[in-house]
Order: C-alpha cells, then structure tokens, then sequence
C-alpha cells in the first residue's frame, strides 16, 4: 500500500502552507496560465527574463497542497537560471514523475525537488504536480501579452 | 394494592427499522476491500453499486437470452425483445407514467437532457427565447441548452439560489414571461443534495403555458417518483445511479410532447418505411431508439427497479434521514469542516471543505483509509463558484450505507488533520 507519507513529506506541507514567490510581478516578461479542469488547480506563472535568465518569478493561483507546493518548489529552483537550464529541469522533473515508483529518484540533479516523487505511487495526483512545470514550460515559450501602459 | 402496572407502549408511528445489514450482502462489491481496508463506498451520487440480482441478469441475459430486439421471427429474438420491454414497463411503472409509449430508452440522463435539447429546441426555439434552469444543474443540464440557445438565437437565464442551496421560487414566478420556452431542472442537486420543489416549479411554469424538464438522475435512487403527479412535460434518469447499469437511462416524455417532435438520430428501428425519396417515422417510443438499443443494459435496469419495489420505502427513507442527520452531525462536528449545502429538504449527500486543506487531498488522504469519497467540482462549477470554494469533498449515501460508515470517513479526516496539522 502506498504511504501518505511518501506523498505528503515535511517540506510539501511546508511549502502548501507557506508557499514562495507567491506573488504578481509588476513587469513579467513571460507569463502562462495552467489549469486541471478535473481537479481544478489553477495556477498563474509569471517570469521576468534578464537576458536568458530568470531575474524574476512568481506565481498566484489555488489548488491541492501537491500543486501549490510544486509550483513553491519550482520558482525556488530556477530562479536565477538560465532559460535552457530551466527547460532542462522541467525535463528531469517531468521524467522523474512519470517513472515506475520503483525508478531511483536522481536527488542529486533534483535537490528539495525530489520530494515530489512521492506522487509516483499516486496516479491520480501526477498531474497535480506536475501542472506548474507544465505551466513554466509554456511561459517561457511564449511571451507574456505586452503590458498596456494606459 | 391495585393490580395497576405499567406496560410498555411502543413509540407511535414506529416501525422496524431497514435491516442495511443484510441488504448489504446483495452487494458483492461491499465486501471487498481497497489497500487492505474494508471497502467504505460513499460516492453514491457519482454511481451506485449494483445488487446480485442486477449482475447476475445480465449474465443470464447474455448465457440464455441475447438477440437483436425488434427484428428476428425466431423464438430466441422474441424472447430478448420480450424481455426488453418488460424492462420498459418496468420503467413505466416506477416513474409512473401513464404508458409505456412515453418511455424512452437513452444512455443515461445526459442523453434524455440531450436528446429533447436537439429535438424539442432545435424545433421549438427561436431567436429571443428563454430557457430557465436553475443556478444548482449538472453541467449535463447547462450545456445541452447552451448549444441549441446559441444556435437558435435563444438565451439561458438562470433561477437564483440561496446560501442554503434552495432555490428561490419568487424568483423563479419573476423569471417567467412569455419569452420562457422552457423549464429545466434538477429534481434532487448532485453536488448539494437539495430537493427541489419540482411540483410547485411545474405549476408555475405550466400556468405560463411552459413546459418543464426534469433531471432526475439523483432522485430516483432516493425518492418516488411519480411524472403524472410531478405533471413533468419530461422526466430523466441514469440505470448506474439508481443500482443498474452503466450505458442506460430512460426519457420519459408527455406522449403528445414526443409525438409533436422530430426524431432524434436517425437509423434501424426508428422508422415505417425507408425511401430514397421519402421516409416515414416510427411510432413512440422507436421513433427516438434508432439502432440496436443497449438491450442488457435496459434489461439490467429493470432488474434494479425490481430490486428498489420490493424495499419497503418508508424504511429505506427512515434510513436515510437518519444517516444524513448523523454525517450532517458528526461531519460538522470535524473542527475547520464547513457544510456547503444545508437546504432544509435534503437526500444524503454531505458536502463540505475543511479549512486549509483542498478537497483533493482530503480525497486522496481518506482513500488510503478505504473510504471513497468524491472530490471536485462534482460538474457544478457554477455551484462552485456560487459558494466561493474550488472543489469540495462529497460523501453520498445510499440505503446501504450505514453509522459505521460515517465513523469510518470521520476518523478518516481526523487523519487528514493530523497530517496538515
């Protein structure tokens, strides 16, 4: 039997409760909206780009604690890197999520990210986290819409 | 000493009470278990369990019986079309309706709201009118009209609610004018458990010359239901809800509302005569089955309304009242819980969201527990909206369902609390 605990680790609950970069910024560059019409997680990702790097991140939104905590998690970890290196996380934190439970979890590359893996014996709540990576990954194609200065 | 003494009087009106124990055991799947915990099914408004006697049809239907309905001259053809509308009559008679001629075969409710949506609408509506529904249907009951408003030029308006989740009826006489087309409403709300007073709706509505739909997915397997005494122009229902199948639902339909509107999909068996130059329809209710009906299935719902007529109803809503008092009760009673639906005519669904945390762990944390709960916007988003929550966690009773049960989900959420403590 799966173990709640494995799906609700310390810094999960943590991160639900007092969520980072929980916040609007004033001149995103890139922005993306993501929703789980099911579950109704519903999360805003806002960028602001310095070049190739994220200067800047915040997020707004509501949702399961798995959601909100992913997203926490995220803006923690790429801010401060570049585009391609943040891609490449989405990458690994996609590919960790979608591994058999028993796949070892690459603590090394993921650091606090790792926790997530717990959603790994928890089909029904992968996309929950995994709806924030999803989220950046379409901010930082995309262009946020141009700010109106009316 | 007088020979006076004092003998016990039984309570006035009591009875015995449903014995949930043994109707329990014609429920296989009651008595299994999910990650080793006995098996607590409180999800009964998203699909009921089906007693033995409904499983066990359908297996003899496809061991002895199966064969096209409608069109073979062999005995084994005659035997399936008999035994499928004696489903039909079965079904006439638990929505006492006056002839099996108003009862029509559809996969479930979706496709009875859907079904007069395409006919009735498409042919009835125009540019300017209004459909009413109320601010507590299905989705299932919202869109369908959305689709032909938008297509006909037509427009939804939308009967208020109040805090509770009843629904405000002087409202409802101000929304009607000779614009209104159309009724639809939910008889019992899926997501509140409210209880709509669909009788005083009809005579409103019908004292405007407007006909009314009914959506009573969610009534059948708690209320009697009574179309003639209801005066409902329509009424629908889904098999699964009420402890039949998946894949099947009746439309019953006022015999001259259904003779007065083009068919539905066309096909086999709805038809007189096919030309390439002309085709003549069939009578009801063919007119709206085309093509190889889900002959198990209606076959199977039969056998569950067989099974609810030999309960003895007065029972079973004793039953009811007593276990939605007790979750409402001990639910409540779960520090940071706040009910959301508290109408004062309820059926047993307890709906609610407990402080800080989402309604999606509270699912996933009680599962681990074995207790089945749904949790979401149970296809009521506005209702959602309405109550300012993005989901909320359900517990739906049924007759089978028991006090333990409710124990079962309350020390299920004390461990959701432990864990967001």
């Amino acid at each position: 039997m799966a173990d709640l605990t494995d799906l609700y680790q310390q810094v999960i609950i943590e991160h639900n409760r007092s969520p980072r970069n929980f916040k609007k910024l004033e001149h995103p560059t890139n922005a993306a909206a993501g929703t789980n019409p099911l579950c109704g997680d519903d999360i805003r990702l806002e960028v602001r780009l310095d070049g190739d790097r994220i200067a800047d991140i915040g997020f707004q939104g509501s949702g399961c604690a798995i959601s909100q905590a992913s997203a926490s998690l995220l803006t923690g970890a790429v801010l401060g890197k570049t585009k391609p290196e943040a891609e490449a996380l989405f990458r690994e934190v996609h590919t960790m999520l979608t591994s058999a439970p028993s796949e070892p979890v690459p603590t090394a590359t993921l650091g606090k990210l790792a926790a997530l893996a717990g959603v790994r014996r928890f089909p029904a709540r992968v996309k929950c986290a995994s709806l924030s990576w999803h989220t950046l990954h379409a901010a930082l194609q995309a262009a946020a819409e141009p700010v109106t200065t009316e | 000493m007088t020979g006076v003494r004092q003998v016990p009087v039984p309570a006035s009106g009591s009875r015995p009470a449903l014995d949930a124990a043994r109707l329990r055991a014609d429920f296989p799947i009651l008595a299994t278990s999910v990650g080793g915990k006995p098996l607590v099914y409180l999800d009964n408004a998203a699909t009921s369990q089906k007693p033995r006697s409904v499983i066990e049809r359908i297996q003899r239907y496809y061991s002895t019986e199966n064969a096209n309905v409608h069109r073979g001259v062999y005995q084994l053809s005659e035997r399936a079309t008999a035994a499928y509308e004696a489903a039909r009559e079965k079904a006439r008679a638990f929505l006492n309706a006056a002839s099996t001629r108003e009862i029509v075969f559809v996969r479930g409710t979706t496709e009875g709201v859907n079904l007069v949506a395409a006919s009735w609408g498409r042919h009835q509506l125009r540019a300017g009118d209004e459909v009413l529904v109320s601010a507590m249907e299905h989705h299932s009951n919202i869109v369908p009209w959305q689709l032909v408003c938008e297509e006909r030029g037509a427009l939804l308006r939308v009967i208020p609610m109040n805090r509770r989740g009843e629904l405000l009826l002087d409202e409802f006489e101000r929304l009607l004018s000779d614009r209104t087309k159309l009724v639809a409403v939910a008889h019992v709300s899926n997501s509140l458990g409210t209880v709509n007073p669909v009788a005083a709706l009809t005579r409103l509505a019908h004292a405007r010359g407007v006909p009314v739909l009914v959506d009573g997915a969610q009534a059948a397997p708690h209320l009697r239901i009574d179309v003639q005494g209801l005066d409902a122009d329509f009424y629908t229902i889904s098999g699964h809800k009420m402890f039949g199948p998946t894949g099947i639902g009746v439309l019953y339909g006022k015999a001259a509302r259904l003779d007065a509107m083009p068919p539905y999909q066309g096909g086999g068996d709805m038809i007189k005569t096919v030309s390439f130059a002309r085709t003549t329809y069939a009578d009801l209710p063919s007119k709206f089955e085309a093509g190889t009906p889900h002959i198990a299935g209606a076959i199977g719902l039969g056998a569950a309304i067989d099974y609810l007529a030999a309960l003895d109803w007065d029972q079973v809503s004793a039953h009811e009242a007593d276990l939605l008092a007790y979750a409402t009760s001990r639910v409540s009673d779960v520090p940071g819980v706040r009910l959301v639906g508290t109408a004062a005519d309820k059926v047993g669904v307890v709906s609610f969201v407990l402080d800080g945390v989402h309604a999606h762990d509270v699912g996933t944390i009680v599962d681990q527990e074995g207790v089945a709960i749904r949790t979401g916007h149970h296809c009521t988003q506005p209702v959602m909206e309405f109550f300012g929550v993005p989901a909320t966690a359900r517990a739906s009773f049924a007759f089978y369902n028991t006090r333990a049960d409710v124990d079962a989900l309350v020390g299920a959420l004390q461990r959701v609390r432990g864990i967001f403590a």
